[in-house]
């Protein structure tokens, strides 16, 4: 979609109000650019500081001391002028570096000289038997409707999957008297001796280690049950359609627990769908099993005046995003000139340092909590694409019949051609793919996705306040 | 169809409490939050779509934007996020079954 571009409006947009847009924001803001900063949500934050200053819970202590950090980075950006867009829905980014935004119903264009997409992280899908039930949810959903609307399970609960995020939301949910049914952990046994080789890296940001055992010590002293080593895992509805029982297997038991809420995790993956919609350059990351954008060291994609930070050009976690936006804003200065690149440099230096230890942790936790074969790779009447209802069979099945990749799947089957655009779909399919043909996932690619990214009505669209000169 | 809530109030900051019209009923939800989130904790509903292939009952599912499961027609505007949209008092919810239907033009295009 081409639409005539408004003169520059920002020396820099950011996208996403997380702890590395804030940060990129804020440290442009601070050397003299004028900064948009543009959020889906009501305020900033992100998904990981959702509602940090505006918790509705009481006592928001429940979330643990972490989520405090996000209180402190709404602080400093305040503490500078920068227009900010929040309830903005992003429909479109262009090479041309506009961004089309959904604001109350209202669209306009905003046109930035820098961009920098702070987009962060989405829960890896979670593709089992029954996920698509009622009453099955994300754990992040879990904790954003914690942070977020102060609500927590009444329904029995248990939690599923594998990763740091799953032992988080159950302690947060035992801080606020939540009766956990159980805690099915995926992670394959054969993980822990893999992981083990990195453990004497992991240990020089030995905090993260801390944290873990923290809080599954915590778990244990409550008296939840942990169940590990689960595979097989099936979710099964009751009389109402809604989730009532999951399946799954331990050693060479069978086993089944009732609930009435199931949240499931699989770690969290780079949301790309921006990045995808500008056709930048991706590489696939063996060890995190996503797809990332190409960048340099300061977070540059190839298309020029395009930075990605934070979780977005792969996973890091919060505290590492902060410094990857800073390193993204400060290149962008010395791009458009506001400091020569020695300048840059040097203020980099802190937030190089810094980053290099956040990422000790990664190769190990990377490992620890890599999925098991059998949610990457999922049995045939698993759904894989929740909008179109297009199975793992379906795609085997396309597959035999000569179908070559993801692309190809939506014409075969409209796989990835639903609303959610293929974010809840993508890696599933190519893994699918690229197992059934025994070729590597470059071979097979991801879905070409295209703006707008974002629901948007012909008339909203039709709206667009474009300048008369432009126009013509 | 009422089934038990999955979710409850946890103590709030004594948010106000506004009212939404629900598949024909009336719930109160606080300000602040999403139309998904004022619909789990109301536990009216067993499922807020129904998919446009099998038909098959679907509910919120991420809440953050991504997944699109909680599509319901919004003060008569299909296609609505409910996990994306923030509730005010007086609105209209309706779940969304089978493939969303084009809303009536609002005025003749002359």
């Amino acid at each position: 979609m081409s639409l005539p571009a408004p003169c520059p409006t920002h020396d820099l947009i950011v996208v996403g109000a997380g702890p590395a847009g804030m940060a990129a924001a804020e440290c442009a803001a601070g050397l003299g650019l004028s900064v948009a900063l543009v959020d889906e949500q009501p305020r900033p934050g992100g998904q990981i500081y959702r509602a940090t200053g505006a918790s509705p819970l009481a006592d928001a202590s429940i979330l643990g001391p972490d989520y405090q950090r996000g209180a402190a980075l709404v602080e400093a950006l305040s503490r500078h002028r920068i227009e900010c867009f929040y309830n903005a829905t992003v429909w479109q980014v262009t090479r041309d570096r506009e961004i089309g935004l959904l604001v109350q119903g209202q669209t306009r264009l905003l046109q930035g000289r820098a961009i920098i997409l702070a987009t962060g992280a989405m829960e890896r899908p979670v593709p089992i038997p029954g996920w698509t039930l009622p009453g099955v949810m994300t754990a992040g959903a879990g904790q954003i409707l914690l942070k977020s609307a102060g609500l927590m399970p009444s329904a029995s609960v248990v939690i599923a999957g594998s990763g740091p995020l799953l032992f988080l939301i159950a302690w947060q949910y035992v801080q606020a008297g939540v009766t956990i049914a159980a805690v099915v952990e995926t992670t394959p046994h054969g993980n822990y001796l893999r992981a083990l080789r990195h453990l004497g890296r992991a240990l020089k940001a030995n905090e993260y280690l801390r944290k873990g055992v923290a809080l599954i010590a915590g778990l244990k002293r409550a008296g939840i049950p942990i169940l590990r080593n689960a595979r097989h895992l099936r979710a099964e509805a009751g009389a109402d359609g809604r989730v009532a029982r999951l399946h799954f297997r331990t050693g060479n038991r069978d086993r089944s627990i009732e609930c009435g809420l199931l949240l499931l995790h699989q770690g969290v993956v780079p949301n790309t769908q921006i990045t995808r919609a500008l056709d930048c350059s991706h590489d696939w990351d063996a060890l995190q099993r996503c797809w990332r954008p190409r960048v340099n060291e300061w977070g540059a994609t190839d298309v020029p005046g395009l930075w990605v930070a934070g979780d977005g050009a792969g996973i890091a976690g919060a505290r590492a995003a902060e410094h990857s936006g800073r390193l993204a804003a400060l290149d962008a200065a010395r791009l458009l000139d506001r400091i020569q690149p020695s300048e840059r440099d040097e203020k980099a230096a802190p937030d190089k340092a810094a980053l290099a230890h956040h990422g000790a942790v990664r190769p190990f936790l990377d490992t620890l909590y890599a999925s098991a074969p059998d949610i990457l790779v999922p049995s045939d009447d698993t759904i894989l694409c929740r909008c179109e209802e297009v199975t793992a069979g379906d795609i085997r099945h396309f597959v035999a019949l000569g179908c070559q990749g993801p692309n190809q799947a939506k014409i075969f089957g409209r796989s990835g051609m639903g609303p959610c655009q293929g974010r809840l779909c993508g890696l599933t399919v190519a893994e699918v793919i690229a197992d059934a043909r025994g070729v590597p996932m470059e071979e097979v690619g991801y879905y070409r996705i295209r703006p707008p990214i974002k629901p948007i009505t012909l008339g909203q669209l039709a709206d667009l306040d474009i300048p008369q000169e432009a126009a013509e | 169809m009422p089934t038990g809530p999955q979710f409850q109030r946890l103590p709030d900051q004594n948010r106000a409490t506004v009212t939404l019209t629900v598949e024909g009923r009336t719930i109160e939800a606080k300000t602040g939050e999403t139309v998904a989130a004022a619909i789990l904790a109301a536990g009216l509903l067993s499922h807020t779509r129904t998919t446009p292939v099998l038909g098959a009952e679907r509910a919120p599912y991420c809440m953050m934007g991504v997944c699109f499961e909680c599509l319901m027609v919004i003060d008569g505007e299909p296609n609505r996020q409910a996990c994306m949209t923030l509730v005010q008092d007086g609105m209209n919810v309706e779940r969304q079954l089978g493939a969303r239907t084009a809303p009536a033009p609002a005025q003749e295009v002359a």
